[in-house]
């Protein structure tokens, strides 16, 4: 396995909950990555997003280890709950909230506690609104 | 006269998602845009019956697999369901 596979897989792993997206969590470059992180916040799901776009490795080994083609991906104590479209329907119908609870107990619910990690060495350049300069 | 007219990539999809789902009771591939690269398909079949979503989309995404790699689709929304 890549150095780089590793790390997505740890992310997986270890996020409560994890968005790969294209952007982060401040900014979305991308209406479906958008729709994706709106589902969890209206369930004021606290979240960690990952950037696919500084390294296009990170999107191939991530669709490799998810056998999911697209982005954006959400993970739920491990699990693939889906893209844009699954994730906002399961929304709707009351399972997402259900999926949380059942992987994750009580302690998702943590309105605003959002943050955004990279994954590759390549990632560091993005300069992301409020950086100095 | 279905399908005379729609576009000609709307027509492919529909080809290979007939192929896939030949059982399919509802198929359907809406050009978003208009611009023959956005779609929303919908698939309506027995056979996802039990599957979760995620499944369910995986079976669509692996029927349009080569305009998927090939760049014809650059966006792909997905509905699907057991049941009409």
């Amino acid at each position: 396995m890549s150095e780089l596979r590793e790390k997505i897989q740890e992310t997986i792993e270890n996020e409560p909950v994890v968005a790969f997206i294209k952007g982060t969590h401040e900014q979305a470059y991308c209406g479906n990555s958008a729709r994706a992180l709106d589902a969890l916040r209206a369930l004021g799901a606290s979240f960690t997003a990952v950037d696919v776009l500084p390294d296009p490795q990170i999107r191939q080994e991530l669709s490799a280890l998810s056998s999911w083609p697209t982005i954006p991906q959400v993970f739920v104590g491990g699990e693939l709950v889906g893209g844009a479209d699954v994730v906002q329907e399961l929304a709707a119908t009351g399972e997402l909230e259900a999926k949380l609870n059942e992987k994750l107990g009580e302690t998702w619910r943590r309105p605003g506690e959002e943050r955004t990690v990279a994954v590759s060495e390549g990632s560091g350049f993005r300069l992301l609104p409020g950086s100095p300069g | 006269m279905p399908g005379c007219y729609l576009r000609p990539v709307s027509e492919r999809l529909e080809e290979l998602l007939r192929a896939a789902f030949p059982e399919a009771r509802e198929l359907a591939v809406l050009d978003r845009t208009g611009g023959g690269d956005h779609f929303h398909v919908t698939v309506v079949d027995p056979r996802f019956g039990g599957l979760t979503l995620v499944d369910q989309h995986r079976l669509v995404y692996a029927a349009l697999d080569e305009p998927m790699r090939d760049g014809t689709i650059h966006e792909l929304r997905i509905t699907t369901r057991s049941e009409t």
